[in-house]
């Protein structure tokens, strides 16, 4: 990298913040396996989670392979009916409430939060450990009812299906009901840090954008998981104890449960998505070298997203029996939810224009991103219209479309921050050139796999099929191969920071000349990120002023 | 055009009257958005290429020489245009939505009763048929469906419909063959184990073929013209009988009690009467009212205190379970057959209880 | 007088305080959201079945209703009291109003106890387990079963809140708070308003919507 000019920035901190005055760095400052199991160190816990999430993806990914390997042949290929749904409900178990929703909030966002804000710490260090081993214990729940046989419900667990199904719905009810808990820690913990913690001349038009992100899925985080978590805990009791809530044959009203479930359920989605947008706004500004085209424009899009998307659940049930008139209402207001997401596509965009651009693996992640990001979000426009929602309710072309946001936009996501942040993380840079390799696999992996899928969900297949009409075999090989390119993909891409971990080249401060908070740190931030709570008096993104005036 | 298209997105035939003009829609949507993330996609590489930094130059500390203020009228331009084009998507999928879901007064109807994993169907003349419907092509169909123990989805992808099967309450859909054919039911919401095997068949047939059929009698048709004979299972009943639905519903109506209380001739008796019931307004509790349709009668069935009939007492006793749901779309069926019964109610409203009116 | 610990990663006492008190205020807001869940289910079941709610709502004991309104009503005058005390230095006199608050809590819960009682006596169960003769039906027994599960799930909150007010009790009375320092005091005093806040919200749904 030629990035020896900004060496800078670590002096460029003042004086007080020198290495020497804070001691070792927070990977050696105590050591131990209890320094680290009951650590408050924000940035440990985050590296906690980052295990934990790893593993999760990976369990995801292998049961996705396994689906994706039983549909090479219209019937039976390696498992029979039970096995392929209870397969399908756990990957959708594990990829949203394991990896999606923690990953870059609550390893990214943990890491890098308190140090945006100028800050030691979070506001509630030891709520922040308690969110971990909740998280684990949730972990623990629901891989014990996936050994004690997993449920087949799918991750939507629509009633009456679930409350009269033959499986382990309870214990992964619960377990999905105690990552709420976690999530709502965090939620909090994060909320009270944004507005309490910042340093002394850090207003809000200040704070980096990943740090919006963070803040407007917190407060989707805080409103939306009770919700969901009282609807499964009803399910839960409903299948023990016959209440009815529910059950039509005691009166209740399944569709009402559906209702509740997308009301945490939608807004789950921009949980999963703009901790994403968040990250790429940091890295297009970082490898553009230049503001934000307009930086209230995304600040605020982040905002307008975790209000409007509360209003928008309706569309995930145009066919379930709605009248015309609330389809028409959710149908435009899902409208008006897309043109905020336009805002930061935009914005994104023009931000790279005249900007000095360095093009490198998270950058790499950017473009697939944009590209998918608006693809998939585009076409989530067309399935909010009502008419060809229709022909493509709860078929393939809306699991493609969900894949491209979820695949194409939280998990490219989830890479770019990967690299973007591993030499503040780990000390080391990983190799450019087998980044930019692997990057390049898993999009052409993702393209592959999903891109069928929406063509499949146009001829007609419906999703959650084991066995399909052989009209949609050769379109499902193709996607089947693409899901294993994709596999691979991300195993080289594991492994290259793997090796980086251990003997990649050692990083400097700043290697990117990035003008973000986070970069002023040593290598490796030391425990408490700075002696004292750092004057701050420069924005984020203050590119077109001198490094000297920047630090100034 | 529009084949060249079809084909190239995959698109099934299109064999209702509702299906050519979704696809024109779908068309501009979905052409509308390749090309829109095609162009963000160049335009970012178009800047990369154009402003990327020299590899060989070290990072100059002041990268931008000076701040270039936000295109502000053009993103306003280009995002009110773009809302502009979401609302015109809006305003034509929910035209054709409501169309979708509205079926034409002359729509024959089929009573659709789902369960885990198969369709049946019933006719207003009392034939019944599993998993292969018949119906005339060129005439709409408006189907009345309802679940026996999950949610299922009704997808006939050739028609461009679909609509979900909820147990407890009755749906609809219509569609309107465009020829004779055979097309494919799919089950669209995952119902358990063998949800993907749940499978059928609609067969449009000239009307001709389509009366003979209907004439025959109603165990010897099935898929490509075998005889079949519907299963026979003991919780099922007696045999069905070539009977008219509605005289099942007679009978059923008889046989459960129900003419005990309610009469068929629009005079009063314990119960609202039955005569001329059918779409009209009945009073409730409070100022409130409601209108009878098969949701409410089917509920009165099942929840008889639900929604009482302003002025009755809730004596009468619940049938869920009692009766099947073929005997349920019977009584329904019969109960809309006796809709131009005059009532012997001043205004032709409903008579009353019989021992006068009684407020509880 | 002292002003209470500071955690390390705060500057200072204020910014200590006013993030405490924010994460409660965020945390009630999320507990909210949790009762707004039933009380969606409650209003879209009453839509369903107006008048089997209107008559279940009348099986409710209205006297007893709005005797524990005033009891929690009560509670939560003397925790703002204890709060005021405790402001003017008066650790022990504070402590003292938190107990009369848990008694009322204890006195709540009793009542709410007796209801039960009666209402099982009478065959009215949650679920299942429902067969009051008087009023039979979907509706009454949706209208109990939310009955059930919301002023449970109030009840468990009431219990959680006594817990948290125990506990600033015995800190109040061994002198761990003082004007300048009584953050926890003052968050348990909050998290029991809640409590109270959604009981105004169950006693008309549940108590005076009657036929």
């Amino acid at each position: 990298m030629t990035s020896g000019t900004y060496e800078a920035d670590l002096v460029g901190v003042p004086e007080t913040h020198a290495p020497t005055d804070v001691g070792l760095d927070y990977l050696r400052a105590d050591r131990g396996i209890r320094s680290w199991l009951l650590t408050t160190d924000h940035k440990r816990i985050g590296l906690m989670f980052y295990i934990v999430v790893i593993f999760a993806l990976i369990l995801g990914g292998i049961f996705a392979l396994l689906l994706r390997t039983e549909l090479l042949t219209p019937e039976r290929t390696v498992m029979d009916a039970v096995t392929y749904n209870r397969m399908f409900t756990l990957h959708g178990v594990t990829m949203i409430w394991l990896f999606m929703i923690p990953a870059i909030p609550n390893v990214f966002g943990n890491f890098v939060l308190p140090i945006m804000l100028g800050a030691k710490d979070l506001a509630f260090p030891r709520l922040n450990l308690a969110s971990f081993y909740v998280y684990l214990l949730g972990c623990v729940v629901t891989l014990g009812a996936m050994i004690w046989g997993g449920a087949d419900t799918g991750w939507t667990f629509y009633v009456p299906y679930s409350t009269t199904s033959q499986s382990a719905v309870v214990p992964i009810v619960l377990g999905i009901f105690i990552f709420g808990i976690s999530s709502i820690m965090t939620a909090v913990n994060f909320i009270v840090t944004t507005h309490t913690m910042r340093s002394a001349n850090l207003s809000w038009f200040r704070l980096p954008l990943f740090v919006w992100a963070l803040y407007g899925t917190s407060v989707i985080m805080l409103l939306a998981t009770p919700v969901l978590g009282l609807s499964v805990i009803v399910v839960a009791l409903d299948r023990a104890f016959q209440l009815g809530i529910f059950d039509p044959a005691l009166g209740g009203d399944p569709v009402l449960f559906q209702h509740l479930f997308w009301f945490y359920s939608h807004p789950a989605v921009y949980i999963m998505i703009l901790p994403a947008q968040g990250v790429m706004s940091e890295v297009v500004c970082t490898f553009s070298r230049r503001q934000p085209a307009s930086y209230g424009a995304i600040a605020m899009s982040s905002l307008g997203i975790a209000l409007v998307g509360f209003g928008t659940w309706g569309h995930h049930m145009f066919v379930a029996g709605m009248s015309e008139f609330d389809a028409n209402v959710f149908g435009v207001l899902s409208m008006f939810v897309a043109i905020f997401s336009a805002i930061k596509v935009f914005t994104w965009v023009a931000t790279m224009h005249r900007g000095s651009i360095h093009f490198n693996t998270p950058m790499l992640y950017f473009f697939w991103f944009l590209f998918l990001f608006v693809f998939g979000g585009m076409t989530g426009v067309a399935v909010a219209t009502e008419s060809l929602d229709v022909h493509w309710h709860d078929t393939y072309f809306v699991v493609a479309h969900f894949h491209f946001i979820m695949v194409g936009g939280t998990l490219t996501g989830f890479l770019a921050a990967v690299h973007y942040w591993f030499p503040k993380m780990f000390g080391r840079l990983y190799s450019e050139r087998m980044g930019l390799l692997t990057s390049f696999a898993v999009f052409t992996g993702f393209v592959l796999t999903f891109f069928p899928q929406f063509l499949l969900g146009n001829a007609g297949m419906p999703r959650r099929y084991y066995s399909y009409p052989a009209r949609y075999q050769w379109l499902n090989v193709l996607s089947t191969g693409g899901a294993w390119l994709l596999g691979g993909a991300l195993v080289l891409t594991l492994g290259n920071l793997l090796v980086a971990l251990f003997w990649g080249k050692r990083a400097t401060a700043n290697p990117w000349g990035s003008r973000g908070y986070e970069w002023m740190t040593p290598v490796l931030p030391p425990k408490t990120n700075f002696a004292s709570t750092p004057f701050i008096g420069r924005g984020p993104y203050d590119y077109d002023r001198p490094e000297e005036a920047a630090h100034a | 055009m529009n084949e060249t298209l079809r084909r190239l997105l995959f698109l099934p035939l299109q064999r209702s009257t509702v299906a050519y003009e979704i696809d024109r829609l779908h068309y501009f949507v979905i052409s509308v958005t390749l090309v829109g993330s095609v162009l963000v996609f160049l335009l970012a590489t178009i800047f990369t290429i154009r402003y990327r930094h020299p590899p060989e130059e070290p990072a100059t500390p002041n990268v931008q020489a000076g701040y270039h203020s936000p295109a502000i009228l053009l993103e306003i331009v280009i995002l009110a245009g773009l809302l502009l084009l979401f609302l015109t998507w809006w305003v034509i999928g929910s035209r054709q939505f409501v169309r979708l879901r509205v079926a034409p007064d002359d729509a024959l109807e089929v009573y659709v009763t789902a369960k885990q994993w198969m369709w049946k169907f019933a006719y207003p003349n009392g034939k019944r048929a599993i998993s292969t419907m018949y119906v005339p092509a060129r005439r709409p169909i408006k189907l009345i469906m309802t679940s026996r123990d999950v949610i299922h989805s009704f997808y006939v992808p050739d028609f461009r419909i679909k609509q979900d099967v909820v147990p407890g309450r009755y749906t609809t859909v219509w569609f309107q063959t465009t020829e004779p054919g055979t097309y494919q039911i799919l089950c669209a919401e995952y119902c358990g184990t063998a949800h993907s095997a749940m499978r059928g068949e609609v067969i449009a047939l000239e009307p001709s073929d389509y009366e003979r059929w209907l004439a025959e009698r109603p165990f010897e048709s099935g898929p490509a013209g075998e005889a079949y004979v519907e299963p026979y299972t003991p919780e099922e009943g007696p045999r069905p009988q070539m009977i008219n639905l509605v005289n099942e519903g007679q009978r059923a109506a008889a046989e459960h009690g129900c003419l005990r209380c309610h009469s068929t001739d629009g005079s009063a008796h314990i119960g609202p009467t039955w005569g001329g019931l059918f779409g009209s307004t009945v009073p409730l509790a409070g100022e409130r009212q409601t209108i009878a349709d098969e949701a409410y009668i089917t509920q009165s069935m099942m929840d008889p205190t639900a929604k009482i009939h302003r002025g009755y007492l809730p004596v009468m006793p619940t049938f869920l379970g009692r009766i099947r749901p073929t005997e349920t779309a019977a009584i329904v069926e019969f109960i809309k057959s006796l809709r131009n019964v005059p009532r012997q109610g001043p205004e032709g409203e409903d008579p009353g209880p019989v021992q006068g009116r009684i407020t509880p | 007088m002292h002003e209470g610990p500071l955690h390390p990663q705060f500057e200072d006492l204020e910014r200590q305080r006013d993030a405490a008190r924010l994460g409660m205020w965020a945390f009630l807001g999320s507990e909210a959201l949790l009762f707004t869940g039933l009380f969606v289910l409650y209003a879209a079941y009453r839509t369903l079945y107006p008048d089997a709610f209107a008559a279940a709502a009348s099986l409710n004991d209205r006297a007893l209703g709005t005797i524990n309104t005033f009891i929690l009503l009560t509670s939560s005058f003397t925790v703002a009291l204890s709060v005021h005390e405790v402001r003017l230095g008066r650790a022990r006199r504070s402590a003292l109003l938190l107990l009369a608050s848990i008694l009322l809590g204890f006195v709540f819960l009793g009542v709410k106890l007796t209801e039960y009682a009666e209402h099982f006596r009478e065959g009215i169960f949650p679920g299942p387990s429902y067969r009051y003769e008087g009023l039979r039906g979907f509706g009454p027994r949706i209208f109990f079963t939310l009955y059930f599960l919301m002023t449970g799930l109030h009840a468990l909150h009431v219990i959680a809140g006594m817990g948290m007010l125990a506990w600033v009790m015995v800190g109040a009375w061994q002198h761990r708070y003082s004007p300048l320092y009584h953050t926890p005091l003052e968050l348990g005093a909050l998290y029991w308003h809640l409590v109270d806040v959604i009981w105004i919200f169950l006693w008309p749904c549940l108590y005076l919507m009657h036929a």
